[in-house]
C-alpha cells in the first residue's frame, strides 16, 4: 500500500458512512482493495476488517486481486444479451484464454462482465479500460484485441 | 445569402454513446476547421445525450435544425466547407428513414422525434450540460425562484399532488402524497434523496438526463427539499456512469455559486445541500431501504416496511426518495401548473413516460410519450419497426421485474394500470423488442440469471427460489427439460412473489410467468421436441454448410475461431459439430451470393461426411 493510499484514507473523517467512498477512492488509486488497505481502513474507521470485507464483497464494484494492465468489461445487459452479448463474451474468453474475473498470465488483461453500461442503443458493447466499443461482433472483438496487442507490442 | 448572416451553432452530442464514437475528436476538428475558415458567426458547442445513440455520433446545426448522423472526423471538412461556408447541407449525413430510405434533413421532421412529447427530456441534446447559463436561458431555476419566493411548502405539495405525478422509478406511487408523508413527519434533519441507481439492464434514460440536463435534477430536488423541509440531499448514482457523475459535480458547483443551492437559497431562509453518493454495483440498492443502507456504509440489504422512509429513513430520520425522471418533471409542473400537466396522459396515469427502446428495433433510443399511447405507436411509428423485415414477437417492459407482452398486446394503451393488468409493469422504462430470432425461454432465463446474481440473500424464497427457477430454465434451454417443469415454475413463481420482502424478489418471477402465459408453445417445443423455435439456444441449434450451395471459397474456414471447418479450394466445406461452438461467425461471413450456411434446430440437413469437390454432391 502506497503512502498516497494512506493519505486517501486519512483524508476522510472517521465516519462509517465514508466506508464505500473510501473503498472507491482506494480502488481508484490501487486498482483493487489489498489486505493491507482493508486493515488500514478498519483502523481509521474503528470497524473490524471482517465487517469491511462483508460490505465490500457485497458490491460488485470491488475486487480483491490486483487486476491486469487493461480491464475488459463485456456488457451483459438485456439489450446486449438480445443482440448476442454472450457470443461476444465467449469470443473474448477464447481469445484471451481466461474466464470472467480472471487475469491473463502476462498480466495484460483482466476480464469482467457487467450488468449494463447504459449504452443499450449500441449493443452489444464492451468497455476496454474506460472506452466503450459499440456494436461488437465475435470477429470485431477479436480484431480489436489483436490490434491492441499489436500496437502495444510495437509501441513498447 | 441571407442565411449566412445569421449566427449559427453546431452542437456535437457528447453523451456516453456518441463519445464512444469519438465525438470529442469531431468537436475538436470542427473547432479547428471553423476557426481556420474564418467563420466568426459559427459557434461550436456540445450537448448531452439526444437519446438517439444508435445514430451517433450526432450533430445539430442551429437555428435551422439540420440533423447529422453517424459522423466521423473525416466528415468535418464537408460540413465546414459545404454547409457552413457554402450553405449546402451535406445530404449524405442526413438521417435516413428506416422504411422508405428517405433522407430527412431536419431534426423536427424525423418521425422518431416528431411523435414524441418531450417534457422530462425537454433539454436533452439542446443545451450544453456543463454551462448553467444554457439551462437558465431555457427558463431553468425559474420554478425554484417561484417556489421559494411565493409558495408555502404546503402549496408546493398540493400542486404536485394535483398534477397527478406518479413516481417514475417503477412503483408509480403518487409523488405529492409521498412528499406529504415526509412533510408531516416529526424529526430533524430531514433528507431528500434522488434515486439515480438505474439498475435495470436495458434502461439508460436516467443516465441521459443526468448527462444532458443535470440542472433540472438539481432544481427538482431542491424544490422537493423545500416542500418536505429537508436540509441535506443525496443523489445516489451508479458508479458505472462516470460521465453523469462528472457532469453532476460540475452542475452542483455552478448551482452553489449562483445561489440555487447552499445557505439561504435565492435570499430566502431555506438552505439545502446536495451530496453525490456513488453506488458500488448492486441492483438491489435501487430499493429504497437498501439504498439508504448503502449510503450509511452498510451492505445494501432491504428492511421491512413499515417504518417507511418518510418516518424513519436515512440514519433513522424522515427521508423522501424520488427517481431522476420524477425530479426532472417537477420544475415543469411548477412552471406550467398542475392542471396543464394533469391534462396529459390517461385518467390514472398523468403526464409522459420515458422508455429506452432497444433490442430488435430500427430506431433504437430514448422515447418520451404521453401515457396512453399504444405499444404499436411506440414500436412502429416512433421505433420504425423491426429491422430486416422480420416479424415482431414480443416486447419486454420493466426489466427484470417486468414481463414480456406478445403481438396481441400491441394495441394496449401504455399506462401503469394497463401494463400491470397484462402481467408486465411500467418499471423504470426499459423496453426491449424481440423478433422471431429471440427465444422467450432464453430471455426469461437471462432475467432470472440476473436476479439470482443480484438477490441480496436475505429472504429464502428469493435466494433459493430464484436459484431453483434458474436451474429449471437452464435445463429447458439445454434440452433437458421435463414436461412437469412448467407447472413447477409457476408454483415457484407464486412462492417467491409472496415470500419476499422487497420488490426485487416480489417481481423477479414476472419474466418467467409472462413468457409462460404468452409463449407456452416455446417452452413446450424446448421440452417435448428438444427444439428452440427461435434457434437461439445453443445446445439445441447447429450450423451446417449446404453442399448444393457451398462454392468452396474458404472464407468460413479462415474465419472459424475454433478451426471446426474443414475443406479446401473448390471443395464443399464441412462443420465438425463436436468442435463447433455455435458462435455463428460462419453464417455471418458466408458471402450473400452463396448463402450456404444455415442455422437449424430440431432438424439436420444432409451433408457429406468429408469435403468433396464442388458440384459432386448428390443426396
Amino acid at each position: 500500500m502506497s503512502s498516497q493510499t494512506q493519505d486517501i484514507i486519512g483524508g476522510f473523517s472517521r465516519d462509517r458512512s465514508n466506508l464505500i467512498p473510501i473503498l472507491q477512492k482506494v480502488q481508484g488509486a490501487e486498482n483493487y482493495i489489498s489486505q493491507e488497505a482493508l486493515a488500514e481502513i478498519g483502523c481509521h474507521l474503528g470497524i473490524s476488517e471482517n465487517d469491511i470485507y462483508s460490505v465490500a464483497s457485497f458490491y460488485a464494484q470491488f475486487r480483491f486481486q490486483r487486476p491486469g494492465k487493461h480491464t475488459i468489461k463485456v456488457c451483459l445487459g438485456t439489450a446486449c444479451h438480445v443482440k448476442g452479448g454472450d457470443l461476444i463474451a465467449e469470443s473474448v474468453e477464447r481469445e484471451l484464454g481466461i474466464k470472467p474475473g480472471q487475469t491473463t498470465a502476462d498480466g495484460r488483461y483482466t476480464l469482467e462482465t457487467v450488468a449494463c453500461i447504459g449504452a443499450c442503443a449500441l449493443a452489444p458493447t464492451i468497455v476496454i479500460d474506460d472506452e466503450v466499443q459499440r456494436k461488437m461482433t465475435p470477429q470485431k472483438v477479436v480484431e480489436l484485441l489483436r490490434q491492441k496487442d499489436a500496437s502495444e507490442d510495437n509501441g513498447g | 445569402m441571407a442565411a449566412n448572416k445569421q449566427p449559427r451553432t453546431i452542437y456535437i452530442c457528447e453523451g456516453t454513446g456518441c463519445v464512444s464514437g469519438k465525438s470529442s475528436d469531431i468537436r475538436r476538428a470542427l473547432e479547428e476547421q471553423v476557426s481556420a475558415a474564418g467563420l466568426a458567426d459559427v459557434r461550436v458547442d456540445f450537448t448531452g445525450c439526444h437519446g438517439f445513440c444508435e445514430q451517433g455520433p450526432i450533430a445539430i446545426v442551429e437555428p435551422e435544425g439540420i440533423f447529422y448522423t453517424h459522423l466521423t472526423v473525416d466528415d468535418v471538412p464537408d460540413i465546414v466547407q459545404s454547409h457552413l461556408v457554402n450553405n449546402q447541407p451535406v445530404e449524405r449525413l442526413f438521417y435516413k428513414e428506416p422504411v422508405s430510405g428517405q433522407a430527412i434533413p431536419l431534426y423536427k421532421d424525423i418521425s422518431f422525434y416528431r411523435i414524441q412529447r418531450r417534457i422530462i427530456l425537454r433539454n436533452c441534446g439542446h443545451i450544453n450540460p456543463e454551462n448553467i447559463d444554457d439551462y437558465i436561458a431555457t427558463g431553468g431555476y425559474n420554478s425554484l425562484q417561484k417556489v421559494v419566493s411565493s409558495m408555502t411548502p404546503e402549496q408546493v405539495v398540493g400542486e404536485v399532488k394535483n398534477s397527478g405525478l406518479r413516481g417514475r422509478g417503477g412503483a408509480g406511487f403518487s409523488t405529492g402524497t409521498k412528499w406529504e408523508f415526509c412533510q408531516k413527519a416529526q424529526g430533524s434533519p430531514k433528507y431528500m434523496i434522488c434515486n439515480a441507481d438505474e439498475g435495470d439492464p436495458g434502461a439508460f434514460m436516467d443516465r441521459s438526463i443526468m448527462e444532458a440536463d443535470p440542472h433540472t435534477v438539481i432544481e427538482g430536488m431542491t424544490i422537493a427539499a423545500y416542500a418536505i423541509g429537508a436540509s441535506e440531499g443525496y443523489i445516489y448514482i451508479r458508479a458505472e456512469y462516470p460521465l453523469a457523475v462528472k457532469r453532476l459535480h460540475i452542475a452542483l458547483k455552478q448551482a452553489e455559486e449562483r445561489g440555487f443551492l447552499g445557505k439561504n437559497i435565492l435570499g430566502s431562509d431555506f438552505s439545502f445541500n446536495i451530496h453525490v453518493s456513488e453506488g458500488a454495483g448492486a441492483f438491489v440498492c435501487g430499493e429504497e431501504t437498501a439504498l439508504m443502507a448503502s449510503i450509511e456504509g452498510k451492505r445494501g440489504m432491504p428492511q421491512p416496511r413499515p417504518p417507511f422512509p418518510a418516518q424513519s429513513g436515512l440514519w433513522g430520520k424522515p427521508t423522501n426518495i424520488n427517481n431522476v425522471k420524477s425530479m426532472a418533471t417537477i420544475p415543469v409542473i411548477i412552471d406550467k401548473g398542475a392542471e396543464w400537466y394533469a391534462a396529459i396522459g390517461t385518467e390514472k396515469s398523468k403526464g409522459t413516460a420515458v422508455f429506452a427502446l432497444t433490442g430488435k428495433i430500427a430506431n433504437s433510443g430514448l422515447v418520451e410519450v404521453p401515457m396512453g399511447i399504444t405499444l404499436r405507436e411506440i414500436i412502429y411509428d416512433i421505433g420504425g419497426g423491426i429491422p430486416g423485415g422480420k416479424d415482431f414477437k414480443a416486447v419486454q417492459t420493466g426489466g427484470p421485474s417486468g414481463g414480456c407482452l406478445p403481438a396481441s398486446a400491441l394495441d394496449l394503451p401504455v399506462d401503469f394500470e394497463r401494463l400491470a393488468a397484462a402481467g408486465s409493469i411500467m418499471g423504470s422504462g426499459g423496453m426491449i423488442v424481440a423478433d422471431a430470432d429471440t427465444c422467450m425461454v432464453d430471455l426469461a432465463r437471462y432475467f432470472l440469471s440476473f436476479t439470482k446474481a443480484e438477490s441480496c440473500g436475505k429472504c429464502v424464497t428469493c435466494r433459493e427460489g430464484s436459484a431453483q427457477m434458474l436451474e429449471i430454465l437452464t435445463d429447458i434451454t439445454q434440452g433437458k427439460g421435463r414436461p412437469e417443469d412448467i407447472d413447477l415454475l409457476l408454483e415457484l413463481g407464486d412462492a417467491i412473489k409472496s415470500g419476499s420482502l422487497c420488490a426485487l424478489g416480489g417481481t423477479c418471477p414476472n419474466p418467467v410467468l409472462t413468457t409462460i402465459r404468452y409463449f407456452r408453445d416455446e417452452y413446450e417445443a424446448h421440452i417435448n421436441e428438444k427444439r428452440c423455435p427461435a434457434k437461439a439456444c445453443k445446445s439445441l441449434t447447429s450450423f451446417f454448410i449446404l453442399p448444393d450451395k457451398c462454392q468452396g471459397c474458404g472464407i468460413c474456414l479462415r474465419n472459424c475461431p475454433v478451426e471446426a471447418i474443414s475443406g479446401g479450394k473448390r471443395m464443399i466445406h464441412i462443420i465438425d459439430q463436436d468442435k463447433c461452438t455455435r458462435c455463428g461467425t460462419c453464417l455471418g461471413v458466408c458471402p450473400v451470393k452463396f448463402d450456404a450456411v444455415v442455422k437449424v434446430s430440431g432438424e439436420e440437413p444432409e451433408v457429406p461426411a468429408e469435403p468433396i469437390p464442388v458440384g459432386e454432391w448428390k443426396k
